[in-house]
């Protein structure tokens, strides 16, 4: 099932820093969430094909005309740090793309 | 750092570039401010690219045609079947949804070729397109080198289209001309501005070197922050060159990102690859499936235009044009354009291409600092052609049409106009340009019985005068005939 390796490696990808007592806690919690899930597996599929949605829907498009957009206040309204019409974030090493 | 002659140079090439589009990929912000105004930044967002809860992506019709549009332009299959969007997740300041929607498994297009000339090389390659596929770009982060970085959201969600090639590049001449000439036909077909400069169209090559007489992949560099082509070309020669050094040395290359420093002319260590990127890439639950109709592929292949390889071929064969005449005029849609509209009213296609690469070119890019482009030049193509008929039938000396052309690009007005204005029209009739050499021959009697003692020199000093009295405007190949008839009476 999932080990201390899963666990930093999906913390990594989602930017959470772990401390070791959270890892071991979440090493039997997501294992037991897998194992949950995993009793999907039990159910036979053979006869249905892979679905990624279950409307019937294709090709729903829209003509390329721009409309107004937000203002920049309300674009911003709920950033911690501004600095002028920009959005301040913390440096992110180029990491993971 | 010499070249090892011991390798094979391997390069694969990735563009992304931005299509012309009015709207965002998924919702209906603009691409870009009004014309003539500002970029604000943070000015054109909605809830869909800041991806605030409970919104819903929906598709941009012409960014899927530019997408297959290019890709028949490439000759690539389009994909007919039901074509997915894909999440790419990753985690960046620069992604508001904390995913990509992107294409994967099955891109709109795939499996296409292009065929390159390398003027450079004196040959022509031949180019595999692995796939080209729609995606939206993300938003644009300033590195303030203070500590924190600024975002700009108005790029998050314009449509991108990403073109891959297969490794079939063999040199860093060849890499720069591939690239030139997709960007040709990216503008042709209006696909994208491909402006490497502002960033709507980006480059990245993956460089990799093998023994000669080899077959395997050596270990493949991916290198990045390339801002023109020129850098692209000296990028992958620098590149070409360390791992040739580094194999030669016995050392082992690692594979990774390396950024081009321009000013340094070198590559640096971006980032290692220790782990494979994990993307997680799934269906996008919140699209449902494209499915392309034959009809419509069939309707867009029908609009494709002549694309630049087949109008130099047009140009050189059919107008007996020379390639390097076919080679300029192409290069620039407009300018090609112009050129065709100059022969439709009637001049020859060597007269046409001759002021339309010379004169007018130079004054095009002259005026380029202002913004003038060959679409948006006040003199019509048949203003054109009607001052070239001038100089042809002799009504307009070549030095005055060309005076006349720099009038035309400063005030505006019609060649006539200018003609009229200056008094350029040329003197063309034997009497009074006989009047005119007889004033001089009168003004310098002694050159006149040196010219006829023998010294054949002065009769370019006697046609200058002739030249001077009337201001230029005497047609050049009448004076001659007049004034040597008369010396010789
Ligand atoms: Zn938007």
């Amino acid at each position: 099932m999932i080990n201390r390796s899963d666990v930093e490696h999906v913390a990594r990808l989602a930017r959470l820093g772990l401390t070791d007592e959270e890892i071991d806690r979440l090493v039997p919690q997501l294992s037991r969430i897998l194992e949950a899930v995993g009793k999907l597996s039990a159910v036979d599929t053979s006869s249905v094909g892979p679905t990624a949605q279950v409307i019937a829907l294709e090709n729903v498009m829209r003509d390329d005309v721009a409309r107004p957009s937000m203002s920049r206040e309300a674009a911003l309204a709920e950033a911690p740090i501004r600095e002028g019409g920009l959005l301040r974030v913390p440096v992110v090493l180029e990491e993971g793309r | 750092m010499a070249v090892s002659t011991r390798y094979e140079t391997i390069i694969g090439i990735e563009v992304h570039a931005q299509l012309r589009t009015e709207s965002k990929m998924f919702c209906s912000c603009a691409t870009a401010p009004p014309p003539g105004e500002k970029d604000e930044p943070n000015t054109r967002t909605c809830p869909v690219c800041m991806a605030l809860p409970g919104t819903l992506p929906v598709i941009n019709r012409k960014a899927v045609e530019l997408v297959m549009l290019t890709g028949l332009a490439l000759d690539c299959e389009i994909q007919t079947a039901a074509v997915r969007f894909e999440r790419k997740n990753y985690f960046y300041p620069d992604l508001p949804k904390g995913y990509q929607i992107s294409q994967y498994a099955l891109p709109l297009c795939a499996n296409g070729r292009l065929e390159v000339p390398v003027p450079a090389e004196e040959t022509s390659v031949s180019i595999g397109i692995t796939r080209a596929h729609l995606e939206e770009d993300t938003a644009r982060l300033q590195h303030g080198g203070r500590g924190y970085s600024l975002l700009d959201f108005n790029r998050a969600g314009v449509p991108l289209m990403e073109i891959v090639t297969e490794p079939d590049v063999r040199s860093p001449a060849q890499a720069r001309a591939y690239g030139e000439t997709l960007r040709d036909i990216l503008r042709y077909i209006g696909a994208s501005d491909g402006d490497m400069e502002t960033g709507s169209m980006r480059i990245e090559g993956n460089v990799s070197l093998r023994p000669i007489g080899t077959d395997a992949f050596g270990t493949k560099v991916e290198v990045k922050n390339l801002n023109s082509f020129r850098s692209l070309e000296r990028a992958m020669e620098f590149e070409v060159a360390r791992q040739a050094d580094a194999l030669e040395r016995g050392e082992r290359l690692v594979q990774e990102t390396r950024g081009w420093h321009e000013t340094e002319g070198r590559t640096m260590t971006q980032r290692a690859k220790e782990e494979a990127n994990d993307y997680r890439y799934f269906p996008e639950p919140d699209l449902p499936p494209l499915r392309p109709s034959e009809e419509w592929v069939a309707r867009l292949r029908a609009s494709l235009p002549e694309l630049p390889a087949a109008r130099r071929a047009r140009y050189v064969d059919g107008l007996s044009l020379s390639a390097y005449d076919a080679e300029v005029l192409t290069a620039d849609l407009a300018l090609a354009d112009y050129f065709d509209a100059v022969v439709a009213a009637g001049i020859a296609p060597k007269s046409a291409a001759n002021w339309v690469t010379g004169e007018f070119s130079r004054l095009l890019n002259q005026h380029a600092a202002e913004g003038l482009r060959s679409s948006a030049v006040g003199l019509r193509p048949a203003g054109l052609a009607e001052l070239i008929s001038g100089v042809e039938g002799g009504k307009v000396s070549a030095a005055n049409a060309k005076t006349v052309l720099a009038e035309v690009f400063a005030t505006g007005e019609s060649p006539k106009a200018v003609v009229d204005r200056l008094g350029l029209q040329q003197v063309g009739d034997a009497e009074s340009i006989g009047a005119e050499i007889e004033a001089v021959m009168a003004e310098f009697p002694s050159q006149v019985a040196e010219y006829r003692s023998g010294k054949p020199q002065l009769f370019g000093f006697l046609v200058g005068q002739v030249m001077k009295r009337t201001a230029g405007r005497a047609d050049a190949r009448l004076v001659n005939d007049e004034l040597r008839r008369r010396l010789e009476e």
